[in-house]
C-alpha cells in the first residue's frame, strides 16, 4: 500500500542524504505513528479508517527503509534515477567477488561442520566491513555526489547484508 | 434556584457517556475480564469475588453449559463433556495435537477436506468446534461485565499469546463474535502486560516480557520511549506452557505406580484428567514446599500414593525450562541486542512462579526478574488500559503501542519452497507486494499458497490460505506480471490479494481458508445461539445500524468542530446535508436504508479525512507543512 508518490525524507522531515539523524527519524516516525495508527481511529469512519492504515503502513515501510543503511543507500540512488540493483547494473570489482565466495565458502563449512563459533565471527567480520562501507557511502552520496561509485558500494553493502543474513540464520538452526 | 453545575478542568461533563469498554485475558487454564473505572484498572469478580474464570466448559446432562469453577469441580467425573484448555486446540487440526493419547475428549477430524481442518470435539451436546467452546469462556466474562458495569460493553480488546499464527488469532476473533463481543483490538499478552507494568512504573528503557502461561509461551522484547511502547522482537512457542509441566509430572507418577502394581491396566478418562489434576496440584504446591504428596484411588481400585520432591520436579521439568531459552535467544538476536542492553525483564503467567524457571531466567538476563504485579492477572489489567483507550475514553491519548508480526509470511513457489513476503518482526500495520510470474506458455490460472513460518520448504510451514487468479489472458511462459499483496492489520491479521498487472486485466481471487470457519458457518452458529425469531433478527440488525449511524455522527461532527477549516465551505455544506439526512432516517425502522445512508456519508467525508490526516500528521511533526507530499 505504500504509495510511489510519498518521499521518505521528506515525510520523516529530513534532509535527503545518506549520513541522517537517526535519533530524529526515530522521534518523528513516532510522532507520526501517534497521528496516524489505526488505534486512534477505531471509531471512526471508514475513509478515516483507510488514510489511517495507509499513513501508518507506509511511515512502516519508510522507517525501516531509512533506518537500514543499505536500503537507505538504495531509496537514496533511486531518487536519483539510479536502480543500484537492477539486471543491467552487475558491475562488481573482481576482488569483491572472491571476497564474497570467500564469505560464502566459510559460512557453508561451518553449516556443515555445525561450528557455532566460526559462523558468530563469521558475522562480526561482516558487520565490521559493512560499517566501514557505510563510511565510504557517506562520502559518496553526500559529499562527492558521485553516484556510479556509490551505485558499486550500494550492491556490496546488500550483498554483504545478505550472507550476514544466512550466517544468522544458520546459527539460529545450530541452537 | 437551583446551582449551576460546573465539573472539574479535564473531566467529562457528561459522566454518563464513559463507554464501557473491557479487557479480556482468554487464557488457557483461567481467564479474566478487567476495565478502567476511575482511571484505575481492575479486575473485575464474580458474585462470590473471585477474579479468575478457570477456562473449563463443561457439557451437563441437561443441557446447561457450565462455565468456571463448578465446571472444574466436575471434570474428573465427567471428562468427556468437560473440557479444559481449549485454547491449545484453537485454529488448530487433528494432525497438530500430538499428545492425543494422553487428552481424554473424543477428537473428531473436521470435514475430511483439505478447505476446513479444523478439529472438534464430541461432546454430550453434540460436536464443539474449540471456537464454540472459547465462545461460552467469554460469554461468561461478558455477562460478568455487563452485570458489574450496568450496561452493555461497547467493545472488547481480547488478549492472545503474541505468537499465536493467522489461524489461531482468526479463531480467537471468531470465537468474540459468536459470543456477541465487539473486538476492539487483539492485543498480544506480552504487550499488554508490558502497558500494564509500564504505566504503573513510568518506566523508559528496553524491557523483555517472558510469558509462561498454562500452554503458551512468549518472549517480547519492548522500548518504552514517552508513551510508546515499540515491540521490538517477539518469539515463542505456542504449544509450550505448564500444562506440559503438568504432563511430565503424570507421567512420572504413571511409572511409579507401574513399577509397584503388576496388573496395571489402561487408564480410564476420569482417571486421566484425576491425575493429571493431581499433577497441577502438586506443581503448584511445590512452588513453596520441598516435597508433595499425591494420593488417590484410581477406578480400578489401585491407590495411588506418591511423593515428589522439589529437586525430582526439576530433574523432570528442567528440558521444558531450557526449551523457553531459545526463543528468547532469538528475540535478543533479532532486536540486535545484548544482554547489558536490557533495563529489566518482567514474568507473567502462572507458570513463571516455579522457582527453576525463575532462575533459569535471572541466570540467562544476569538480573533479578521483576514479579510486582501479580502474574495472574498483570495481562487483563494492560488489555483493558487499551480497551478505555480505544474506545475512546481518554481522550489525550499519549499511549501508543506498536506491535510487530511474530511470524514471516510467504507464498509457495516453483519446488515447493517458501518465498517470503513479510519477514517476522515487521511492524503492523504492513502491506508488502511481491511480483511473480507464469511458468507456462499460455497458463491462464494461478494457485497461490499463502504459508506463514520461518522455514525453507512449504512443508515445515503452516498453510494459511490457497487462492486462485484465474483469467490471466494467455502470454509466453514468464510474460504475465501477478502482484501479490500481503496486508496485516493491527490485530496482526493477514489478508491478500493478487492482481494482473501487464495487461490491467482485472483477475478473479477465491480465498478459501484453510483453517478457521467461514462467513456462513459462522452466520449458522450465530442464528443457532439466539433464539431467533424472524423478528429478533430484525431488531437486531436494526439496533446495529442505529449504533453504527449513532458513532459516524457524532465522530464526523467532532471531526467538523476541530477540522471544518481545512475544507471549502461548499464541502462542508456537502457533509452537514448528510449528516442531517442520516439523523432523520435513523428514527426510522429501516435498517437497509440507515446502513446507505451510514454509507452516502462515508463517501462524502472522503476528501476530509485525508486533509485531516495530513494535518494531523503536520501537526505531529510541529509545523511541518505536509501539503506539497502526495500521500
Amino acid at each position: 500500500m505504500s504509495n510511489p508518490h510519498t518521499n521518505y525524507f521528506q515525510l520523516f522531515a529530513l534532509p535527503e542524504r545518506f549520513n541522517i539523524d537517526i535519533q530524529s527519524l526515530e522521534v518523528n516516525y513516532r510522532k507520526i505513528q501517534s497521528a496516524s495508527h489505526p488505534d486512534r481511529f477505531v471509531s471512526a469512519s471508514t475513509a478515516e479508517k483507510l488514510h489511517s492504515m495507509q499513513l501508518a503502513t507506509t511511515a512502516n515501510e519508510g522507517y525501516n527503509t531509512l533506518k537500514n543503511p543499505a536500503t537507505r543507500a538504495k531509496y537514496l540512488l533511486e531518487q536519483r534515477g539510479i536502480n543500484a540493483i537492477s539486471d543491467t547494473n552487475t558491475a562488481m570489482p573482481a576482488d569483491f567477488l572472491v571476497q564474497q565466495m570467500e564469505w560464502r565458502e566459510h559460512l557453508e563449512e561451518a553449516k556443515v561442520a555445525k561450528d557455532l563459533p566460526t559462523l558468530e565471527s563469521l558475522v562480526i567480520q561482516l558487520q565490521a566491513e559493512a560499517k566501514s562501507i557505510q563510511t565510504e557511502l557517506a562520502d559518496l552520496l553526500d559529499t562527492k555526489k558521485n553516484d556510479i561509485a556509490a551505485t558499486e558500494a550500494t550492491r556490496k553493502l546488500i550483498f554483504i547484508d545478505k550472507v550476514c543474513a544466512d550466517a544468522r540464520q544458520a546459527i539460529e538452526q545450530l541452537e | 434556584m437551583a446551582l449551576l453545575q460546573i465539573s472539574e478542568p479535564g473531566m467529562s461533563a457528561a459522566p454518563h457517556q464513559h463507554r464501557l469498554a473491557v479487557g479480556i485475558d482468554l487464557g488457557t487454564t483461567n481467564s479474566l475480564v478487567a476495565t478502567v473505572r476511575s482511571s484505575m484498572s481492575t479486575v473485575l469478580q464474580d458474585d462470590f469475588g473471585h477474579a479468575l474464570l478457570p477456562s473449563v466448559v463443561r457439557y451437563a446432562p441437561n443441557g446447561d453449559v457450565i462455565v468456571g469453577h463448578e465446571a472444574q469441580a466436575q471434570q474428573s467425573n465427567d471428562p468427556v463433556n468437560t473440557i479444559v484448555s481449549v485454547k491449545r486446540f484453537m485454529g488448530r487440526s487433528l494432525s497438530d495435537i500430538t499428545d492425543k493419547a494422553h487428552i481424554p475428549y473424543r477428537f473428531v477430524d473436521g470435514k475430511n477436506t483439505e478447505a476446513t481442518r479444523i478439529l472438534q470435539i464430541q461432546t454430550r451436546a453434540g460436536l464443539k468446534t474449540p471456537v464454540e467452546i472459547s465462545a461460552e469462556i467469554l460469554k461468561t466474562l461478558k455477562v460478568r461485565a455487563e452485570k458489574s458495569l450496568g450496561g452493555e460493553l461497547v467493545g472488547a480488546v481480547i488478549t492472545v499469546p503474541a505468537y499465536f499464527d493467522d489461524a489461531q488469532r482468526q479463531a480467537t476473533k471468531d470465537a468474540a463474535r459468536l459470543a456477541g463481543l465487539n473486538v476492539l483490538r487483539l492485543l498480544n499478552e506480552p504487550t499488554a502486560a508490558a502497558v500494564a507494568y509500564g504505566l504503573d512504573n513510568a518506566t523508559e528503557g528496553t524491557y523483555v516480557i517472558y510469558d509462561l502461561g498454562g500452554g503458551t509461551f512468549d518472549v517480547s522484547i519492548l522500548k518504552l520511549t514517552k508513551g510508546v511502547f515499540e515491540v521490538l522482537a517477539t518469539n515463542g512457542d505456542s504449544a509450550l506452557g505448564g500444562d506440559d509441566f503438568d504432563h511430565r509430572i503424570y507421567c512420572w507418577i504413571l511409572d511409579k505406580v507401574r513399577e509397584s502394581s503388576s496388573n496395571f491396566t489402561p487408564l480410564s478418562e476420569e482417571d486421566t484428567r484425576l491425575l493429571l489434576t493431581k499433577s497441577r496440584q502438586a506443581k503448584e504446591w511445590l512452588t513453596d514446599n520441598f516435597e508433595a504428596q499425591i494420593v488417590c484411588r484410581l477406578s480400578n481400585g489401585t491407590l495411588v500414593d506418591v511423593t515428589l520432591t522439589a529437586p525430582q520436579l526439576v530433574e523432570i521439568t528442567q528440558h521444558l525450562v531450557t526449551k523457553t531459552l531459545s526463543p528468547a535467544r532469538k528475540a535478543m538476536r533479532d532486536a540486535n541486542l545484548a544482554i547489558e542492553d536490557i533495563d529489566g525483564v518482567v514474568l507473567v503467567g502462572g507458570a513463571t512462579r516455579m522457582p527453576h524457571l525463575r532462575h533459569a531466567v535471572e541466570d540467562y538476563f544476569k538480573q533479578e526478574p521483576l514479579t510486582n504485579l501479580d502474574p495472574d492477572k498483570v495481562v487483563a489489567l494492560g488489555a483493558a488500559i487499551q480497551a478505555n483507550i480505544l474506545a475512546g475514553n481518554k481522550n489525550d491519548a499519549d499511549l501508543l503501542l506498536l506491535d510487530v508480526t511474530p511470524l514471516s509470511l510467504g507464498l509457495e513457489t516453483m519446488g515447493s519452497l517458501v518465498e517470503k513476503v513479510i519477514p517476522r518482526n515487521s511492524t503492523l500495520p504492513i502491506a508488502r507486494a511481491q511480483e511473480f510470474t507464469t511458468y507456462k506458455e499460455g497458463q491462464t490460472a494461478m494457485s497461490i499458497h499463502v504459508v506463514q513460518g520461518e522455514r525453507e520448504l512449504v512443508s515445515d510451514c503452516r498453510s494459511l490460505a490457497r487462492f486462485e487468479l484465474r483469467g490471466i489472458p494467455p502470454m509466453a511462459a514468464g510474460a504475465a506480471r501477478i502482484r501479490v499483496t500481503f496486508t496485516v492489520d493491527a490485530d496482526g491479521l493477514l489478508s491478500v490479494s493478487a492482481r494482473e498487472q501487464s495487461t490491467g486485466v482485472t483477475a478473479h481471487i477465491e480465498v478459501k481458508p484453510a483453517y478457521g470457519l467461514s462467513e456462513d458457518e459462522i452466520t449458522s452458529m450465530l442464528k443457532a445461539s439466539f433464539i431467533s425469531a424472524e423478528e429478533d433478527k430484525k431488531a437486531r440488525m436494526l439496533a446495529e445500524a442505529r449504533v453504527g449511524a449513532g458513532a459516524i455522527i457524532s465522530s464526523v461532527t467532532a471531526a467538523l468542530a476541530t477540522d471544518g477549516n481545512l475544507i471549502s465551505d461548499a464541502e462542508k455544506q456537502t457533509i452537514a446535508t448528510e449528516i442531517k439526512k442520516l439523523a432523520s432516517i435513523t428514527k426510522t425502522n429501516d435498517a437497509t436504508a440507515i446502513n446507505k445512508a451510514v454509507d452516502a456519508l462515508n463517501h462524502a467525508t472522503e476528501a476530509f479525512a485525508a486533509a485531516r490526516m495530513n494535518a494531523s500528521v503536520s501537526r505531529a511533526l510541529s509545523g511541518k507543512n505536509l501539503e506539497d507530499i502526495k500521500l
